[in-house]
């Protein structure tokens, strides 16, 4: 054996197409989970505004004086595309909630044929709730 | 597959006059049983018809200088009537090209040789029936191990991680040959280890394992078979068992498995590898969970 070909990541990501349920339930475990981690982030950033409230700093909000807190929470909920990253964000993280549990079951050894079902039902069930959720997100918000 | 599906009219299920409107289960079950044939008629007339597969096989020789750069070659072959995967790229060297390089041996998914890549999944091409296909059919070496020619990918790596969990019976306390007495299993413990005990080292599970891929120190999912094969094994003793889970729940070991199903899915003798791997990572906890 003089010498041997390396094919690389070939089978990866380039044959999305190919993969099968438990494949997707992993990639999809691993994005909702860091997205959730970055959400944490810009969530501490704008409850530290509670901080600059505590200090008593306020700011002007549609011709009112708010303090900080309220005006930054009022000013963001003011915005379309805020609620609608919000119904992205419950999508995410009840994903994530609903394959955490599959992944349990798994853990537990229980329910391992259907794998793939509890897959899709997850799915689905993800799906319900962010529609369902969606005139509650959007309430009192124009373009 | 382009073959087109008429009902021979010999075949028809017998009618009884009387019973014409309401289906008798008689009927009901001659019915599925065409329903079921049907792929057979079909078959039988692709094969009558001199219908050809497409079959695009990947080509990679480092001795010869045009096969240097890895390419497909198409090849047409003639289909005949349960003919599988491995019977094409077997015609297509026997016939066109004679340096079309595979390994194969029994032709009956016992020998575990002829694992490829066919049409984007791990499969045995002795196993898989043409017909069951999307043309063209795309066969590939395994991926993520070297291709040393052709379809013919290196397994060192693989054998060293199968040798790694230790695949023997380790017991000392073997009862003496004099005394002609046989070590028994209990049916149940034999019933336990069944599925597991069918692997043939094709390397398919491996080669489907995405963490595998990432991790080359990653057991993989045969050789966590294997060893569940031993650990689950009641003739072993608890101290045995307790070496091999030792070497299980290293950091490389079963804990690298992150549920994807890739193998459990591939596996040409239905081992459900998943569910072993985790059993596993149970007992690795269960070994060290300590109350005091």
């Amino acid at each position: 054996m003089s010498q041997s070909y390396n094919r690389g990541l070939i089978e990866d990501f380039s044959r999305w197409k190919e993969f099968s349920a438990g494949m997707w339930a992993w990639i999809f475990h691993k994005f909702t989970g860091w997205m959730l981690i970055g959400y944490l982030f810009t969530h501490i950033a704008v409850l530290s505004s509670a901080i600059a409230a505590a200090d008593g700093q306020t700011m002007m909000l549609a011709g009112e004086e708010v303090n900080a807190y309220t005006g930054t929470l009022q000013g963001l909920e003011s915005l379309f595309i805020v609620r609608v990253l919000e119904v992205g964000l419950l999508a995410v993280a009840v994903f994530h909630i609903l394959n955490g549990i599959r992944l349990l079951m798994v853990d537990l050894g229980v329910g391992l044929t259907a794998q793939d079902k509890s897959f899709y039902a997850s799915l689905v069930l993800t799906g319900i709730i962010t529609v369902a959720s969606v005139p509650t997100f959007m309430a009192g918000v124009g373009l | 597959m382009s073959t087109q599906q008429q009902e021979p009219e010999s075949q028809e299920s017998p009618q009884d006059p009387e019973m014409k409107g309401a289906e008798s289960p008689q009927q009901r079950r001659l019915k599925e049983k065409q329903e079921g044939m049907v792929d057979e008629h079909a078959e039988d007339e692709a094969e009558a018809a001199g219908e050809t597969v497409h079959i695009k096989v990947f080509r990679y020789d480092p001795e010869v200088a045009d096969k240097q750069e890895p390419r497909f070659d198409d090849f047409h072959v003639p289909f005949e009537k349960g003919m599988t995967v491995l019977d094409a790229v077997m015609y297509a060297r026997d016939e066109f090209d004679s340096s079309l390089t595979f390994r194969h041996s029994c032709r009956q998914a016992v020998c575990g040789s002829d694992a490829f890549f066919v049409n984007g999944s791990q499969m045995l091409g002795c196993k898989t029936q043409l017909s069951e296909l999307e043309q063209p059919v795309r066969i590939e070496p395994l991926p993520h191990q070297e291709v040393v020619k052709d379809l013919v990918v290196d397994m060192d790596h693989f054998y060293d991680q199968m040798h790694a969990v230790e695949p023997y019976f380790q017991d000392e306390d073997t009862p003496a040959a004099s005394d002609l007495e046989e070590q028994r299993q209990t049916p149940e413990n034999r019933e336990k280890i069944k599925m597991s005990s069918r692997c043939i080292w094709c390397g398919a599970c491996m080669s489907s394992c995405n963490i595998a891929a990432g991790d080359n120190e990653y057991l993989g999912p045969a050789a966590i078979n294997k060893a569940y094969k031993f650990a689950m094994d009641d003739r072993e003793s608890e101290e045995i068992k307790e070496h091999r889970l030792r070497i299980l729940e290293q950091e490389h070991g079963v804990w690298r498995c992150q549920t994807q199903f890739s193998c459990t899915e591939v596996c040409p003798k239905d081992i459900p590898l998943t569910e072993h791997i985790q059993e596993l990572k149970r007992e690795a906890v269960k070994k060290n969970l300590k109350f005091w």
